[in-house]
């Protein structure tokens, strides 16, 4: 039976690990190796690692961090940041990176999913959205660390790049990004009516509840958070972790394959 | 020494520390020469299919490993679209594939599927084995491994299956033919159950 997966999320900035507040104030948590490291003893479903600052400074992904982090990982590992062509997305893989994330390049050229997925299969593809809720609730997707609103319907674009053949989905919440008080459900609703591939839902992950209570309405899912699993307590100190009971939350019955 | 084909696709390293931690002989076959020395042959492999058997073109090791595996009986270990590339087809390329196991690699059929998502299948799921096999020795069947794939192999004869997935129908999860083994998930990058598969691998 197919499990949910729960990912940790991690960011890296100048090469060392941040993790940010709604996409501000990058604390510094540690050394990348270090986590995988620490990840691999603990067993995790799998892993996301994103470089905020190679888009914005428009630097190419760093391979050789990126070669260090995959033959390290003894899971699969998800990296984004700064790809914007199938020539890098096809030389991260042959790094042994099992998916590319792409999100800026993606939204801006929706048919481009369909050139990188011929290249390394479309199961490898990875679209991730930056998602702001205005005030009436209105849901739009963001670029370049959240700083540059695209306008754009978070679920029409999903859907777009989709037909162009994509392997997952990863709906961050900007607004809730950091805060630990719980996933952004609605959204994560509507992008699992948009779509058909896997979702995986990132920001404001604060305890394994909230994890349980995302796979218990969606049946099979991606739980990705940043804090939860590098941060330790009320006062957010910094430590490395992946609570044992969320390994085996079993997929209620009416939602197994 | 067990060799690992680094033909740009797949993860090599990850394999090659797998082996170094348990103090296996292990090695990187990039060339030709290197490749002569393997008793063991590993070809990882993440992407699409056709993308793959020209990736392999190119390494220029495809005849000799093609001699070694075929001529003596070199037992070989394909991962994910490594596993693929040993049918003779692919729905999802035009190339032809090396033919070491009689099948064809075809779409997963997502008609018995009751949710979303479909394609692909992707995460950690538990596998049955079709009969004890020493490849699985040791290893938590429940827990599973991570698979990441749309398409997957069609055995042309049912005993070479020797594991399958449940999603929605059963999927092949691993095939065996002679000195020919193949796994559809990921073993490098599934924990403790993968480091038994390479183990069991290493010993067979």
């Amino acid at each position: 039976m197919l499990r949910s997966r729960v990912i940790p999320c991690l960011l890296i900035q100048n090469g060392g690990l941040v993790k940010t507040t709604q996409f501000k104030d990058p604390k510094y948590v540690g050394d990348p190796i270090n986590a995988v490291r620490i990840f691999n003893e603990k067993e995790v479903d799998e892993l996301i690692v994103v470089d905020i600052d190679a888009t914005v400074k428009k630097q190419e992904p760093n391979y050789r961090l990126i070669e260090n982090l995959a033959a390290e990982c003894r899971m699969p590992l998800c990296y984004g940041g700064g790809v914007k062509t199938s020539e890098q997305a096809q030389r991260i893989i042959g790094l042994g990176v099992e998916k590319v994330a792409m999100s800026s390049s993606l939204i801006e050229h929706p048919s481009l999913a369909g050139e990188i997925s011929e290249a390394i299969g479309s199961q490898s593809v990875v679209l991730v959205l930056d998602v702001r809720r205005s005030l009436l609730g209105k849901y739009s997707v963001c670029v370049h660390n959240g700083r540059r609103n695209t306008r754009q319907d978070p679920f029409e674009v999903a859907a777009s790049v989709e037909k162009f053949g994509i392997g997952e989905v990863v709906v961050n919440s900007i607004d809730n990004d950091g805060r630990m008080m719980g996933f952004d459900v609605q959204l994560a609703e509507k992008m699992r009516a948009a779509v058909g591939v896997p979702m995986t839902v990132l920001g404001g992950a604060g305890s394994i509840q909230d994890i349980r209570g995302l796979i218990d309405r969606f049946g099979v899912v991606g739980a990705a958070a940043g804090s939860l699993f590098v941060f330790k307590g009320k006062y957010r100190a910094v430590l490395i972790n992946y609570p044992g009971v969320v390994e085996r939350i079993p997929v209620p019955a009416s939602r197994a394959a | 020494m067990i060799k690992v084909l680094d033909y740009g696709s797949g993860n090599v390293k990850a394999i090659t520390n797998i082996y170094k931690r348990m103090n296996v002989p292990c090695g990187i076959a990039s060339n030709v020469t290197e490749l002569a020395e393997a008793d063991r042959i590993i070809v990882p492999g993440v992407g699409a299919f056709d993308q793959t058997m020209i990736l392999l073109e190119r390494s220029g090791m495809l005849e000799t490993m093609n001699e070694m595996v075929v001529g003596r009986n070199v037992p070989v270990l394909g991962i994910c679209v490594g596993m693929q590339v040993m049918a003779s087809a692919s729905e999802e390329g035009r190339r032809a594939g090396l033919g070491w196991i009689n099948g064809v690699v075809r779409r997963i059929d997502t008609t018995e599927l009751t949710h979303k998502p479909s394609l692909p299948h992707m995460g950690w799921n538990s596998i049955r084995t079709t009969t004890p096999h020493p490849v699985f020795h040791e290893v938590d069947l429940t827990k599973g491994f991570y698979f990441l794939h749309s398409y997957c192999f069609s055995c042309e004869d049912e005993r070479n299956v020797i594991a399958t997935s449940r999603y929605g129908n059963e999927v092949t999860a691993a095939v065996n033919s002679g000195n020919v083994f193949g796994m559809q998930f990921h073993p490098e990058k599934s924990h403790s159950n993968g480091i038994a598969v390479f183990k069991n691998f290493a010993e067979i």
